[in-house]
């Protein structure tokens, strides 16, 4: 049984932006793709733990701003050659309304 | 049901289209190859290596028979196509195989030419084309002592040194009385021969081979003044032809080759050519790296993109043959019309000959120095104007300085184990490894697996420089005409003038229109494109935030562990005791962890944490302060010194012109950041000839230079004028950063936009051109009243973009 945490609307994340939702075992990255699709990764890249929820989000990947690592929003996964992935979350839209699972994933 | 695509010959040309193809159109086709070698595809250029016995074949393996079955290709190898039946669109084999095809993609290769002399028919004689034959070879070398290799060009020559250093003794013959003369002039052939023959090779040129003589097997042979050599084998490597029997048979137009249009696609609309078996505009190529080009060409052809175009090659030569440097490119005979710079020093075993014309290079040869190949080569395939720089050219770019890399620019004398690429740690050993291993052929794809030269940039010569001596022939610098970004093959150049000519008025807008590969861009030409429409249409365009490096979307800069940090404007470096009191109770108030004066004249707050930003500026605007655009491609900081105004030197009041500038120009947006200075006097404390643009006082007025960068490269400015009145100075500081902004390139700096355009092409603008100045001056102040809103307070107290500040959530 999945336990759902509602963090806010679509609208609270910019089209191809990210916010960051604050836990108690560290921040999560909320991404919104240009499709209106959204997906939670932990806010560190695997190169350098830097904030991807800073990045610039184009199709389903994000580029860390600190030495553009591109990551995979749907398994938090390293585009090669680049090697490495990121846990993601689990996230549902229903009516608007965005909620995470905070059972972090690996595509590992 | 999925359209049929037939390759014939697997090879490095043919295969390369398919890899570029299965990129731009994964599902379009079903795929058969046929190749009449009983291989994968490998790499040709390596066997040379593979006969002097420094590498085996699996190594020079680039597709084994895995990547045909992983990417649903049909292979047949071993299988020799005898005839195209162009009326029913198939292809058959000599054993009967067939198969059909909507389009038909041949890459026969090349066939090395043999001398139709008596006996060349016999055992003994051998080409040097592929596997068979260095098998032939090297078979030959264990059993035999003798070996001629006619043909003093570069196959034969890289022959002649496998040979010998499997054991044998090598006669090279050559028709001609210079080695390489295609590529080499007469001196540094002759120092080529001298290098050779103090290795144990021996020559015997000019000389006509008119037989080879033997009974059953070769014996030796015979030439035109009646001389004869003794010989267990002699290889024939006097050139190679297009192999276009096939296609000739199957009556497309060949001429030297099969001759295609700039789709690469022959008379046959059906039928699409590439590598070596093509005639492009009259020339054939033999070298890997115009045959890349080609492959990807003719992908986006059969991908049914419709709008890349091949225009030819400028191809250059480095020969493989371990311990000997030498590179040749372009046209390096030269006429009544060009000049030469020559430099030779034969005790040392070094030469040098550069041929311009009209201040740019046409060609070049070098010889034992040859660390600068690439460099060069990218001079001229860029049509740089050298006349900046031409007292120094000779000497080698790392003569104009490189950060980083003092004295360790020869990649060939380098270890495995120095290191390459100071910002990522990355050692030669490291490059050459992914090089050989992963089969990489241009610089993005080692920049992709190794990181090496994908930050500063500063050691991309040298990387290139590596990818030569390891792939040798086979490899050629980063095409001309660079695309923007992986996402599109149109260049920068393209790009921005289409939305000038179009009316884009979006991102989106431009990507639709242009054909982009992505749905939404990259994170390198989303940034680039929001600067282009921003400059384009100052007031019009509204600014994508999405699109903006995090620093320019957060107006501060992001550090290694994600806090940022705030640096305010100090106008020409001055301060007052309110803003330092301003700047010390936010710190107290922030806890912030560090102060640190600047380069620039500012102090800079580091460690903030993103929420606390807003407040941060909130205060600081209190206490007069705005942005210093410390994190903008744009204006960052004037620096001055004290000028007239207290020291006992100054000509002008420096200080005053430096604000006087900061004021007008402080938060316009720009292909990259820009820094400026102002000197009191030619003593020039405020280090204006290494800045973008230099103000340097005199007595009769002021010096402008323009060009400088103090970091990776260091490159002092080029003097723009002298002008008399402040006036002056403002029109041509204002005249030069406009012009800058719409002509330059997005990320590149005033240095390298000026080596590319020239001077010359800066000065006619902005000096010769009186009333274009005043235009270029006008367009850059209009375009200011939209560009100077501080960032900072529309976000303290406007709430500005306020979501980037505060998380969306705090959960437990």
């Amino acid at each position: 049984m999945t336990d759902w945490i509602e963090v806010g609307v679509l609208e609270d994340i910019p089209c191809l932006g990210a916010r960051v939702v604050r836990t108690a075992v560290g921040d999560i990255a909320v991404f919104r793709t240009a499709g209106d699709e959204v997906f939670a990764l932990r806010d560190a890249c695997p190169h350098k733990g830097g904030p991807l929820s800073q990045g610039i989000v184009h199709g389903k990947r994000v580029t860390c701003p600190l030495h553009n690592w591109v990551l995979e929003l749907g398994d938090g996964s390293a585009l090669a050659p680049d090697v490495g992935c990121t846990p993601y979350y689990p996230v549902k839209i229903e009516n608007g309304v965005i909620s995470l699972s905070l059972q972090p994933q690996s595509a590992l | 049901m999925k359209e049929k695509l037939v390759l014939v010959g697997n090879g490095m040309a043919g295969v390369r289209t398919l890899e570029e193809l299965l990129k731009l159109a994964p599902d379009k086709y079903d795929i058969t190859v046929f190749g009449a070698e009983p291989y994968g595809n490998y790499n040709r250029i390596l066997l040379s290596p593979v006969l002097a016995g420094e590498k085996t074949i699996d190594q020079i393996m680039l597709n084994d028979k895995q990547w045909y079955a992983d990417n649903g290709i049909t292979l047949h190898c071993g299988k020799e196509i005898t005839h195209i039946d162009r009326r029913n669109r198939k292809v058959v084999a000599a054993d009967g195989t067939e198969a059909a095809y909507d389009y038909l993609l041949l890459g026969t290769g090349s066939n090395p030419f043999i001398i139709p002399v008596p006996g060349h028919d016999l055992p003994g004689v051998v080409t040097f084309r592929d596997i068979r034959d260095v098998d032939l070879m090297l078979d030959a070398s264990s059993k035999h002592k003798h070996a001629v290799v006619i043909g003093g060009g570069l196959l034969g020559l890289e022959a002649a040194n496998g040979l010998m250093l499997q054991g044998m003794n090598v006669t090279v013959v050559h028709i001609m009385d210079t080695l390489m003369e295609r590529q080499l002039d007469k001196e540094s052939g002759t120092m080529l021969r001298k290098s050779l023959e103090e290795r144990g090779m021996n020559f015997y040129m000019p000389a006509q081979t008119v037989a080879i003589t033997g009974e059953d097997r070769v014996r030796g042979v015979r030439f035109k003044d009646g001389s004869e050599l003794y010989a267990d084998i002699v290889v024939m490597a006097v050139g190679i032809r297009p192999n276009m029997e096939l296609a000739k048979k199957s009556g497309i137009h060949c001429e030297r080759g099969i001759v295609v249009n700039d789709t690469l696609q022959t008379y046959d609309p059906r039928v699409y050519a590439v590598g070596e078996c093509v005639q492009h505009r009259g020339q054939a190529y033999g070298l890997v790296a115009p045959l890349f080009e080609q492959a990807k060409v003719c992908a986006n052809h059969l991908a049914h993109l419709g709008y890349a175009r091949y225009e030819g090659s400028v191809t250059s030569t480095k020969l493989k043959v371990t311990g000997i440097d030498l590179f040749s490119a372009g046209d390096f005979t030269g006429d009544d019309t060009t000049e030469e710079i020559v430099m030779k020093d034969a005790a040392r075993g070094m030469y040098k000959k550069i041929v311009l014309k009209d201040n740019r290079i046409q060609g070049a040869v070098m010889y034992g120095d040859t660390v600068d190949g690439a460099w060069y080569f990218q001079l001229m395939r860029d049509g740089t104007d050298i006349s900046a720089f031409r007292d120094a050219l000779m000497f080698g770019e790392s003569h104009l300085g490189d950060a980083g890399h003092g004295g360790q620019n020869k990649a060939a004398s380098m270890s495995d184990s120095m290191e390459v690429c100071g910002c990522n740690g990355v050692c030669k050993g490291t490059i050459v490894k992914a090089i050989t291993d992963k089969g990489l052929f241009t610089l993005d794809e080692v920049r992709a697996h190794t990181k090496a030269s994908s930050s500063c940039g500063s050691c991309t010569g040298l990387v290139e420089q590596i990818m030569a001596s390891v792939l040798g022939g086979g490899y050629s610098a980063a095409p001309k005409e660079k695309p923007l970004c992986k996402c599109t093959e149109l260049t920068h150049e393209t790009v921005r003038q289409t939305i000038r000519s179009k009316y884009f008025a979006s991102v989106a807008e431009v990507m639709r229109e242009l054909n982009w590969h992505t749905s939404d861009g990259c994170h390198s030409c989303r940034p680039a494109l929001n600067y282009y429409l921003l400059c384009g249409w100052p007031g019009q365009y509204r600014d994508d935030p999405q699109s903006r490096f995090i620093n320019e979307r957060a107006h501060a800069n992001i550090q290694k562990d994600g806090t940022y940090s705030v640096v305010p404007r100090m106008w020409g470096g001055l301060t007052t005791p309110n803003e330092l009191r301003t700047i010390a109770d936010v710190v107290d108030k922030f806890k912030i962890p560090t102060v640190k004066v600047t380069g620039g004249q500012r102090i800079d707050l580091l460690g903030v944490k993103k929420e606390d930003l807003p407040a941060v500026w909130a205060d600081l605007n209190k206490g007069g302060m705005v942005s210093g655009h410390a994190y903008a491609k744009g204006l960052r900081t004037v620096k001055t010194c004290v000028g007239k105004e207290w020291c006992r030197f100054g000509t002008q009041d420096s200080t005053s012109m430096g604000v006087l500038l900061e004021k007008r120009t402080w938060g316009s947006w720009m292909p990259h950041k820009f820094k400026m200075a102002v000197s009191g006097c030619p003593r020039n404390c405020a280090e204006a000839t290494i800045k973008d643009f230099g103000v340097v006082a005199v007595e009769s007025g002021w010096e402008l230079h323009v060009g400088g960068n103090g970091g990776v490269k260091i490159r002092a400015t080029d003097l723009l004028c002298k002008v008399t009145t402040d006036a002056e100075v403002e029109e041509y500081c204002y005249a030069f950063i406009q012009f800058y902004r719409e002509d330059a390139y997005y990320l590149e700096r005033t240095a390298p936009w000026i080596e590319r355009v020239g001077l010359e092409y800066v000065k006619k603008r902005v000096v010769e051109d009186a009333e274009g100045r005043k235009v270029l001056a006008q367009r850059f102040l209009d375009s200011q009243q939209y560009a100077q809103i501080d960032p900072w307070q529309d976000r303290a107290s406007h709430d500005v973009e306020k979501h980037e500040f505060i998380p969306l959530k705090k959960v437990g």
